[in-house]
């Protein structure tokens, strides 16, 4: 397995919200995902900077390409050191927010990817990994 | 401050977003819109997204808040444009776009809100005729 060193990117405002889906969709378009998976990813990306933001208090991504055996994708890790999840599965569920919003973030982020792995403590931050690979 | 424009045309305001928007940006449309629909009493509002290539959740809820908006005001929103692969990625993210009247392009965006504001005037016609 291989894979280039991450580029990474904080996430502090609004706009790098946006600078984190450009850069995504580069990464994307670099790795080979066709339209729908780049869209998936893209999409995911941006549900998942913006939790970073808004529940974490800002954090950063990184950004990589995955070469293992035979199938390549990009790998998104989401870092924040906001106050953490106390509740995963409860978070992981459709309409479950704290926040303002429509509850579907991480929910969605996880049917967007096609693998995904959080890990969180209360206190500590939170950190989200989602992978898509080239179909 | 960065805008989107809103562009008025007989009953109808057309909005065609271009760029890609920031949280702000999108409560920023919203708003103009709403005020927007006050002010010149419109009947429709036609939504072009064929340039966006995401639609993640918060620009969803938007677009969800401005048709809920106008109707309230008296007025029918159609977005229009929505690229294939935009369609799939919103309903694995689990959005339906609830209340959110679609159509393919402009044009047939146009006929949809004309049609509705028709139909509604004739509902109005009817109610009104002395029996």
């Amino acid at each position: 397995m291989s894979s280039t060193n991450p580029t990474s990117l904080p996430i502090t405002s609004q706009e790098d919200i946006v600078v984190v889906r450009q850069a995504v969709r580069k990464a994307a378009v670099g790795a080979g995902l066709n339209l729908v998976d780049q869209t998936k990813i893209v999409t995911a990306a941006s549900e998942l900077a913006r939790n970073a933001l808004v529940h974490g208090g800002g954090g950063n991504v990184s950004i990589e390409h995955i070469n293992e055996w035979e199938r390549r994708g990009i790998r998104l890790s989401f870092i924040d050191q906001g106050p953490g999840i106390r509740d995963i599965e409860q978070a992981l569920k459709d309409g479950y927010s704290t926040g303002t919003g429509l509850g579907l973030g991480l929910g969605g982020a996880k049917r967007l990817s096609n693998d995904f792995s959080i890990w969180s403590e209360p206190g500590n931050g939170t950190r989200v990994t989602i992978t898509r690979w080239k179909s | 401050m960065e805008r989107i424009p809103i562009l008025k045309l007989g009953e109808f305001l057309l909005v065609s977003i271009q760029v890609d928007m920031h949280d702000q940006l999108a409560i920023s449309l919203q708003d103009d819109l709403t005020a927007k629909i006050v002010a010149t009493s419109a009947k429709g509002v036609l939504i072009d997204i064929s340039a966006l290539d995401i639609v993640d959740s918060f620009i969803g809820r938007m677009l969800g808040n401005i048709a809920g908006m106008s109707r309230i005001l008296d007025a029918e929103t159609v977005v229009v444009g929505m690229q294939p692969s935009v369609a799939i990625t919103l309903v694995e993210l689990g959005l339906s776009l609830p209340g959110i009247r679609t159509a393919f392009n402009i044009d047939r965006g146009m006929d949809l809100l004309r049609d509705s504001v028709a139909e509604r005037q004739e509902n109005q016609r009817v109610l009104n005729e002395p029996d």
